[in-house]
């Protein structure tokens, strides 16, 4: 561990300087460079997502549907589900963060497919450019949900372009998912046996399970409404002999484990941040570890909780309300975990810390409601209103966004060998921890009195809480403005880090920042289990 | 890691063991068994579909993971199809949701 003697020596050769030019980029098959390519990518769609979200919110500003018309804005709320879910959160973290660490995380040199991985990016990118060229032509007016017989038969909007798009993008999280489980399986370095992995591996292992499980069956569905669109074959439309209901099962199959697709690598990052900024081993690693997988499982047994008044059948409700109490288990259990890791920890709140401790309150909040809405009765009561908008935010945003930023700023120096700013840095984390809340709690309470989500007007009672809401979303662009800036600043003009600036414990902190091209001058043996914060410690100490 | 190498006359005699089934399919086609046309049916190709996974995909010779893989992908066919049914075929138990 001693990591710090092998700091920057001026103009050492890494992955970044080994070769230069567009070509350099396009063509590699190292995994960092493509989480580079991913980070470009994936940070213009959050862009585009956000744009379209300020819109939504700008137009929620007022009562009366003023700035945009009803189809226009119905076009708007479809592009930013359909962007920010198959274009950022699903490939955010784990295309990103996970590409670049999970091979040094286990000591190799570069996943098992290093050409599959580069090809997931350009299938990405061509799913993209569909979606992209969809909304050029007026975008699809169906929700990100593309529930038929709407989309199959009536919809006269960009549906089959942009549900193409998300089938392409599909198949690239599939290349991703296979690349991970093949990678931890065979490639670890000797001594690093499942239980010394970092929790951060364990997360994406079950988030590649779903990937690779889940996500054909969505494939078929859109294909399948393309058919019946296209062809008339009655599927979906119970005009032509078809059943709607069909559609929602099918595309919940994949669509509710996709949540846990999101979540489950900011879990990952969670376990890393709180281990590193305690100073000491998780609590109940095992726990933690088997408890990403239960949640993966679990994530595929209760898509039915979408279906709740969709004329589902009373019993199948009450199957899914049971299962869906279920994966509260694992989810507290790790946040339990988490928690206890903290105590009587040496706690230092650094920047990604507060983006961990912010996570912590996110997502218990929106766990519970998800325990609300997964009870039958309450379902009915707030089904399809803002409280359901206001509880997914609270995953995805306050989840999964609040642990990609967080893991970005932890792992930054690694990625690019230079510091940002910690005072600004911090701001931004508050920002984002303010704007998020006055952005979303709103929303419950609009919700649970009653106000329709996916309208572009609303009666006058409820505007004092969607002005509190759209002043929420401009501090929380605020919020992500500016990391953009000093990320892009510092890649310049950031002091330069060491190998590792945080103290953290891993086999990603023992190699230079930015690593060499082949990660490792040697093959690493692991002799410890992970988060060894104590013999690390004694270490130092001598 | 040592690799089966399945003779030709394995493969021979599964492609046979395919067609030959292949014909019971069409046979049984023109006969009604009523409720258990479906049943017959799948039966069939269920056999076939694991002979071809079995000795066409390597599968019979290969490690426990690769069985794992395989067995879990069937089980959440299973998950995809059973969590379904159990909408299709109780709507009816209850009335207020079947039409």
């Amino acid at each position: 561990m001693s990591a710090e003697a092998t700091t920057n020596l001026p103009r050492r050769v890494n992955y970044l300087n080994v070769d230069h030019g567009v070509k350099s980029w396009l063509l590699t098959k190292d995994h960092k460079r493509i989480a580079i390519l991913y980070l470009v990518s994936i940070s213009f769609f959050f862009a585009i997502g956000g744009l379209m979200a300020s819109l939504i919110r700008l137009e929620l500003a007022t009562p009366a549907g003023d700035l945009v018309q009803a189809d226009v804005y119905n076009r708007l709320f479809t592009a930013h589900g359909v962007i920010m879910i198959f274009l950022f959160l699903i490939p955010s973290i784990p295309a990103v963060l996970g590409n670049f660490l999970i091979p040094i995380m286990i000591g190799a040199k570069d996943l098992a497919f290093p050409k599959l991985n580069l090809a997931s990016w350009y299938v990405y990118n061509l799913g993209a450019a569909l979606m992209m060229w969809a909304l050029l032509r007026g975008g699809a007016d169906t929700g990100w949900t593309f529930y038929t017989p709407y989309s199959s038969m009536y919809a006269n909007s960009e549906v089959i372009l942009t549900a193409l798009g998300a089938f392409i993008v599909g198949f690239s999280s599939i290349m991703t998912g296979l690349n991970f489980i093949v990678t931890i399986h065979r490639m670890r370095a000797p001594g690093l046996t499942w239980f010394r992995l970092p929790l951060f591996v364990w997360a994406h292992y079950a988030t590649s399970l779903i990937q690779v499980l889940g996500t054909p069956v969505v494939a078929i569905a859109i294909l399948l409404v393309a058919a019946e669109r296209l062809l008339h074959i009655g599927i979906f439309d119970p005009a032509v002999g078809g059943d709607p209901v069909l559609f929602q099962h099918l595309f919940w199959f994949y669509s509710h484990p996709a949540v846990y697709i999101m979540i489950l690598p900011s879990m990952g990052v969670m376990s890393e941040l709180v281990t590193a900024f305690s100073r000491k081993r998780i609590f109940g690693y095992r726990f933690v570890a088997f408890s990403s997988l239960a949640i993966a499982v679990l994530g595929f047994l209760v898509w039915g909780h979408h279906l709740f008044v969709s004329s589902q059948s009373i019993l199948a409700g009450v199957i899914f309300s049971v299962l869906t109490m279920l994966v509260a288990v694992p989810s507290a259990v790790k946040v339990f975990n988490w928690t206890a890791t903290l105590y009587k920890g040496s706690i230092s709140w650094e920047t990604p810390m507060l983006y961990a401790i912010g996570y912590v309150g996110l997502f218990v909040i929106g766990g519970l409601t998800g325990t609300m809405l997964a009870t039958l009765g309450f379902d009915i009561h707030v089904h399809d209103t803002y409280f359901v908008v206001a509880h997914f935010h609270y995953i995805m945003v306050g989840g999964a966004v609040m642990g990609y930023l967080g893991g970005l700023h932890f792992w930054w120096p690694k990625i690019t060998g230079r510091l940002y700013p910690a005072f600004w840095s911090k701001i931004s984390a508050l920002l984002i921890f303010v704007g998020f809340n006055l952005t979303f709690f709103p929303q419950f309470v609009v919700g649970y009195l009653g106000m329709p989500r996916r309208y572009h007007a609303y009666p006058e009672e409820f505007q004092v809480l969607n002005v509190l809401s759209s002043a929420g979303a401009t501090v929380l662009a605020v919020g992500y403005i500016l990391p953009t800036i000093y990320f892009i600043w510092s890649m310049r003009y950031g002091e330069r880090a060491g190998a590792n600036p945080w103290g953290a414990y891993g086999l990603e902190w023992q190699i230079p920042s930015p690593p060499p091209t082949h990660n490792f001058e040697e093959k690493p043996v692991v002799t410890t289990e992970a988060y060894d914060y104590y013999t690390l410690k004694e270490k130092r100490v001598a | 890691m040592t690799e089966h190498i399945t003779s030709v006359r394995t493969y021979l005699l599964v492609f046979i063991a395919l067609m030959i089934l292949t014909a019971v399919t069409v046979l049984v086609a023109f006969q009604d068994f009523g409720a258990w046309n479906d049943v017959v049916a799948l039966t069939i190709a269920v056999i076939k579909a694991s002979l071809v996974v079995l000795f066409f995909m390597h599968i019979y010779h290969s490690t426990r993971l690769s069985k794992l893989v395989v067995v879990s992908g069937l089980v959440w066919l299973v998950i995809l199809i059973g969590l379904t049914l159990s909408d299709y075929l109780s709507r009816g138990l209850v009335g207020l949701a079947s039409s």
